[in-house]
């Protein structure tokens, strides 16, 4: 791309050097950040045990071995042996899977539904705004561990029902979100230049509120994953998250709490892998931050 | 609002909307805890007459529950009997509902109020000294502290504190609120065995429940020093660039004087939200430290309820601790207001 293209006779190409130029700073800016590259490394390596973890595994996670059982950690089980036998370590491995789903399935659900009703509710304003923002406050001023208890012990346990529960709790932040940013699109020039050239509200939500929203949600998004990889694990814990055998590390660490005195490694490492994961996506999100909020942007 | 409006008048519009603000999000969190509990596909007729009632035992509890009526006069009935405080029986104790609660509810208080005290002592000045050292080695070290406490989950903590501090260097006393043999000794006054143990002059006891709660509350602690530091952190930092510290500065106050008597006194408006709102949140973390800890409060009452499948106790308990969490919130809100001169 060392053609600079002139953006009158190729404005598509212009557009594309210019957001390759923009990612290329933005690399370069969030490279300079230690905490966040750490943060960045821990996320990569959860991604690549969830996608190799059948061959990063020792052991298989399921399998009982009744004549190792609680068996400590050595060269044969890394990390030592549950209760049953099965090695912790290959257990963690493909724990991380399970982690992965949860907060793809938290996300995926709670973002777009905020977005959507901060969106409209910013959009329309009036007693749209006030119905919805009055729903949204509810939310927030529930306590968010609770509700989402409260609500899989009504539903019954299961990986998919936290989930759920967890969305339940995790959209009114984006709706806030989204609603700010509205207020102040609604009535910019170029948003109402566009709505006398007869484009829809659809249209104008879609492709002009909710595109400015993406970088508050972007990073938003981003700690609030730390937030729910360790709800889901308060869930299992609890027993409300992913029923055994699935080697999920909140109910890992519920199983071993029964041994922590004496086989403290089947509660402690688990809890470690909790740790690691949720401290390297709050390390990304605050360097996300950095460089992503317009607010904090402007001011270097 | 051109029309002078008489200031009195104001003040009574404002707290008329502030109440129909609370009671709007009140009514909006009962209609949360009866939606889960009625509408979900749980039958609560099962629940009671067991799977092998006959049909006409089955109908005569449908009908004892109201389950043909209307769901919008099942609601209705819902909330009345909510606001006169009967929030059904709890199966697994067979007493009221409110009555565990209440007598469940001053052990949670107790701790999460020590927790609290703590993060207040130590997260505002560990803030303060994050802002004034700002990117420098104390801003980074308190930073990461925080992290770390946003990161741990706090369950897991409160085990591996068990074992390294109770089981290991054995400095402090083990699960539960007592040693067994001081259970049930001291007359139950307040609810908070540390008040009842001092002011019935049990000092043995008092300094046996001190030993059972240090881990918990250092726990909770933690977990709110996390939030308030980093809370007063971003405060100082905006207050320090402005003006008037400059100004102090330059007549020659103290460095010392500067940020305490002149920058944390601005900041302390905003702060006071803060710690509001991490004292809810503490209601919440509790939830977990109790179960760790069989910590005899409503967390500890929620989670074995949960397990006796006993609706009517979790859903009572989540209500209790929202009405809380809703009430701090509102007060975070009429603290900021009454307290800061230029929003009123």
């Amino acid at each position: 791309m060392s053609v600079i293209a002139d953006p009158i006779i190729d404005p598509k190409r212009a557009l594309r050097a210019a957001r390759i130029a923009e990612f290329k700073s933005f690399a370069r800016r969030f490279a300079r950040n230690p905490l966040g590259m750490v943060g960045l490394i821990i996320v990569i390596a959860l991604l690549v045990c969830a996608a190799l973890a059948p061959i990063l595994a020792t052991h298989d996670p399921y399998l009982p071995a009744l004549s190792d059982r609680l068996a400590a950690p050595g060269a044969e089980y890394w990390f030592g042996a549950d209760e049953l036998g099965r090695d912790i370590y290959s257990r963690i491995i493909f724990g991380s899977r399970l982690t992965l789903l949860i907060v793809a399935l938290v996300i995926v659900t709670s973002a777009p539904v905020g977005l959507v009703i901060g969106a409209i509710a910013g959009n329309y304003g009036g007693w749209v705004d006030r119905i919805f923002m009055r729903i949204t406050d509810v939310f927030l001023a529930i306590p968010k561990l609770l509700l989402a208890l409260a609500f899989v012990a009504a539903l019954g346990p299961g990986i998919v029902n936290a989930a759920l529960a967890i969305t339940l709790t995790a959209w009114p932040p984006y709706a806030r979100l989204a609603r700010a940013e509205a207020l102040i699109v609604r009535n910019s020039d170029y948003v109402n230049a566009i709505r006398l050239a007869g484009a829809s509200d659809f249209h104008i939500i879609v492709y002009h509120i909710m595109p400015m929203c993406l970088s508050s949600v972007i990073v938003r998004m981003t700690f609030d994953m730390a937030g729910i990889i360790l709800t889901a694990a308060g869930l299992g814990f609890i027993g409300l998250g992913a029923q055994p055998p699935l080697p999920e590390w909140g109910a890992m660490i519920s199983t071993g709490r029964k041994f922590i005195f004496d086989q403290w490694w089947v509660a402690t490492v688990p809890g470690f892998a909790i740790f690691i994961v949720s401290l390297g996506f709050n390390l990304l999100g605050d360097a996300m931050r950095d460089l992503l909020d317009p607010h904090l942007r402007q001011r270097r | 609002m051109n029309a002078p409006v008489h200031p009195a008048l104001r003040i009574i519009f404002g707290i008329a909307s502030w109440l129909l603000t609370v009671a709007i999000t009140l009514l909006g969190l009962a209609a949360l805890t009866f939606f889960i509990g009625r509408v979900l596909p749980i039958d609560p007729v099962l629940k009671i007459v067991g799977e092998k009632a006959s049909p006409e035992v089955y109908q005569r509890v449908f009908l004892e529950l109201g389950l043909d009526k209307p769901l919008w006069q099942q609601f209705w009935e819902y909330i009345t009997k909510i606001l006169r405080g009967d929030f059904g029986t709890s199966f697994s104790t067979t007493r009221p509902v409110l009555t565990d609660l209440l007598n469940f509810f001053p052990a949670t208080l107790e701790l999460s109020t020590l927790g609290l005290l703590l993060g207040v002592v130590l997260g505002v000045p560990m803030g303060v000294a994050s802002a004034y050292w700002h990117e420098k080695w104390p801003d980074h070290l308190i930073r990461i502290v925080g992290l770390i406490g946003y990161s741990v989950p706090i369950f897991w903590l409160g085990l591996v504190g068990l074992f390294v501090f109770y089981y290991r260097l054995g400095w402090v006393s083990g699960p539960g609120q007592l040693d067994v043999f001081f259970v049930g000794v001291v007359d139950r006054w307040t609810g908070s065995i540390l008040i009842d143990s001092a002011l019935q002059g049990e000092w043995e006891i008092f300094f046996n429940a001190i030993s059972h709660m240090t881990l918990p509350t250092i726990l909770l602690g933690y977990y709110s020093l996390a939030y308030i530091s980093r809370m007063t952190r971003s405060v100082m930092l905006d207050q320090l660039t402005r003006e008037y510290v400059l100004t102090a500065r330059l007549k020659g106050a103290s460095e010392f004087r500067v940020v305490m008597g002149h920058a944390l006194r601005n900041a302390a408006i905003p702060l006071v939200t803060v710690i509001a709102l991490s004292y809810g949140g503490l209601l919440e973390g509790s939830v977990l430290i109790e179960t760790i800890f069989s910590w005899p409060g409503i967390g500890n009452y929620i989670y074995s309820s949960l397990f006796a499948a006993d609706m009517n106790a979790v859903l009572g308990g989540t209500l209790l601790v929202g009405v809380v969490f809703v009430f701090l919130n509102m007060l975070s809100d009429v603290l900021y207001r009454t307290l800061d001169p230029r929003s009123r």
